[in-house]
């Protein structure tokens, strides 16, 4: 056991005989709590008003409809992201290259939609979505194979195919793909109305990707607590180990999650540019894949938690961008914000398999 | 056709320079794992040692004070991820993710006030021999300080781990922190220590990328190298000297691109430039094909947390 404030002795640090299941659900509101306090610093810091600059970048945003549209549109493509992304952290898979299979879902599906642009027909639009789908399992099939096959490390292997997926979507938008009428610039057409996903509300950009992402909740929900995968995955996660005595077949468990996390980004890579952008340009996505990463550990891996993670993070998005317009705060303290969370999550975990105990000083 | 040698050497020489900051962030990265931690935010550390050494020259004038600076900024920044991952005993993989992020993004808004600002210029060492021996010269001389002591780096760890005391101690950490633990060795100071020295290789990394090889501050300017930092550890299978030869390859890769559309290769320029990241995907996929070579090598708690309950 190990003693704080050695002299006094007033805190005792005890391991605990099991993780505490409160404590579990608690901590990640704790980190968000802790992340506010540490973002009002740094903003003191940086010499805005504390209170003020947290109300433009966490209240503002979202204090209209059309924030709330917005909130919700970039909440879908961070929670069907992370859905997938915890398929693969719960059973020990470090798949951190979502944001190129989101790439790659989109180029597929980017490609399709444009065989059909000048063509109208409701069964255009399935055929995108699935494209989309099957290009983010092709992508996320690589550092799986590699990781199975030739033992290769899945973390590198994921994250090179990033900056390759991005690099494949640059060329292809300035290249071959360019639209002819689009004096060189790097987009391709409009898709035709018959590929773009149905807007839900007049004038607002929330789409009917929502449903997509909804329906992954359900389905991995379903899939996690009702069906023996979902126990496979959890004893993996536990312990390679004893998933092996018991028989599990690894390599095609490591398989399947890879590539149903590729399904689900590639489909968030649908959701962007069928929803809110209707054509391929270079920036599909603003790190959405690295950022539901966060989204999947503030979730808990779980399903329900992922939607209120999404939420919140999603926040940090739409708070940049209004603290930038109206308080000149770079957009970028978004990100310092997802990685405080981040940090703060895993560090509040201590408490998760620790306890403080007060047993009062002694004279 | 008529090759000149001087070209050669001129090709050679920007290869060299290319490869520096891979040494530099890898040999420091080597360390910590070899004391069983790995470190994800090696990125994260270089991108905020570019912006403090480029930052800290701007504002006090002094190359020194940047240098260090920078340094002194990745040990700052990878005492969180110390903290963390040795004194909460979170998870490696996450806590570095964690550090990439944050470090891209505190960089980015500190950054903010520097972009477009011209650098200064870097002295360079034995400038006066730059043009005493043909094809040798220009390899060997009128580079900074910071270039000898990357191509030093690699053996100086060499010995480091070989021969002293305080090496066999990294490398007992890592391979077997609970006998090391039982010998009465501080396995978490020792990781503390690692992890605050692979900061501050990656941070003057970073320094070297905004200071010395392109003189300026660009957002997210270290575009993956920390990444491939990472990659060529495994490479070189934890042996600082084969670190050596994997930043030259990849720093060939990154020069070659240069060289094939000056000559005019019809080749797309988006094809050259991914060409680092899928070399290390096969190179990786290469070396770590023989999983028995790569579980000798590996320090055996690479990655595993460290509990002592007394």
């Amino acid at each position: 056991m190990e003693y704080l404030w050695e002299e006094e002795k007033l805190i005792k640090i005890v391991k605990r005989d099991q993780p505490s299941r409160a404590i579990f659900f608690l901590t990640p509101v704790l980190a968000i709590f802790l992340t506010l306090v540490a973002g009002g610093l740094i903003f003191y810091i940086l010499g805005f008003k504390p209170f003020e600059a947290l109300k433009f970048f966490f209240i503002v945003p979202i204090a209209d409809m059309y924030g709330f549209s917005e909130l919700l549109l970039k909440a879908t493509p961070l929670c069907l992201i992370a859905i997938g992304l915890s398929f693969c952290f719960k059973s020990n898979n470090w798949n951190i290259g979502a944001e190129g299979q989101l790439t790659f879902g989109a180029i597929i599906s980017g490609g399709v939609a444009l065989l059909f642009y000048d063509q109208e027909g409701f069964y255009i639009l399935p055929i995108v979505i699935l494209a989309g789908a099957i290009g983010g399992m092709l992508y996320a099939s690589i550092p799986a194979i590699l990781k199975t096959y030739f033992n290769t490390n899945e973390i590198l292997v994921s994250l090179m195919l990033v900056y390759v997926s991005k690099l494949i979507l640059d060329y292809l938008v300035v290249g071959p793909w360019s639209n002819p009428e689009g004096f060189n610039f790097p987009e391709t057409r409009q898709f035709s109305d018959s590929a773009r996903l149905p807007l839900l509300v007049e004038g607002l950009r929330i789409h009917a990707g929502i449903f997509l992402a909804l329906a992954a909740v359900v389905i991995s929900w379903f899939i996690f607590y009702k069906t023996y995968l979902g126990f496979q995955m959890k004893v993996s996660g536990f312990s390679l180990k004893t998933a092996k005595y018991a028989g599990y077949k690894g390599k095609k468990m490591i398989i399947l999650v890879f590539l149903i996390s590729g399904a689900c980004a590639g489909l968030a890579g649908v959701g962007e540019i069928t929803g809110p952008i209707g054509q391929l340009h270079r920036e599909v996505s603003p790190d959405y894949g690295f950022t539901a990463i966060i989204v999947a550990f503030l979730g808990r891996l779980n399903p329900v938690g992922i939607i209120f993670a999404s939420l919140v993070v999603a926040i940090t998005y739409l708070g940049a961008e209004t603290a930038q317009i109206f308080m000149q705060i770079p957009k970028y303290t978004g990100q310092v914000f997802q990685g405080m969370i981040l940090f703060f999550l895993l560090a509040s975990d201590y408490l998760l398999f620790f306890k403080i105990k007060f047993i009062g000083s002694k004279k | 056709m008529i090759i000149d040698i001087n070209f050669v050497g001129l090709i050679i020489t920007s290869i060299m320079a290319s490869s520096v900051p891979l040494i530099l962030a890898s040999c420091g990265e080597l360390i910590t794992e070899r004391s069983g931690v790995l470190n994800l935010g090696v990125e994260g550390m270089m991108i905020i040692g570019a912006i403090s050494g480029f930052a800290l020259m701007t504002a006090t004038g002094s190359l020194v004070i940047a240098v260090f600076g920078a340094m002194l900024a990745g040990v700052l920044i990878s005492t969180i991820f110390a903290f963390l991952t040795q004194t909460l005993i979170t998870n490696h993989v996450a806590t570095g993710l964690a550090l990439t992020i944050f470090g891209i993004g505190i960089s980015a808004m500190i950054g903010k006030n520097f972009v477009g600002i011209p650098g200064k210029e870097f002295p360079v060492l034995f400038e006066s021999l730059k043009d005493a021996i043909p094809f040798l010269s220009p390899i060997l001389f009128g580079h900074s300080i910071v270039f000898y002591f990357a191509f030093a780096l690699p053996f100086i760890t060499s010995y480091f781990l070989k021969k002293t005391k305080i090496g066999l101690i990294v490398r007992a950490v890592g391979d077997s922190p609970d006998s090391a633990s039982n010998q009465g060795i501080n396995v978490r100071l020792v990781r503390y220590l690692c992890i605050l020295y692979g900061g501050a290789m990656c941070g003057l990394a970073g320094a070297y990328l905004s200071m010395i090889y392109t003189p300026q501050w660009i957002e997210n300017m270290t575009g993956g190298r920390g990444w491939i930092a990472l990659a060529l550890v495994v490479f070189s299978t934890w042996n600082p000297i084969k670190i050596l030869i994997g930043a030259m390859i990849f720093g060939g890769l990154t020069i070659i691109q240069f060289h094939m559309q000056a000559i005019g290769v019809r080749i797309p320029v988006q094809f050259l430039t991914a060409l680092p990241y899928i070399v290390t995907i096969i190179v990786l996929v290469v070396i770590s094909r023989d999983s028995r070579k790569i579980r000798l090598s590996t320090p055996s708690s690479l990655g595993k947390s460290f509990y002592k309950d007394n």
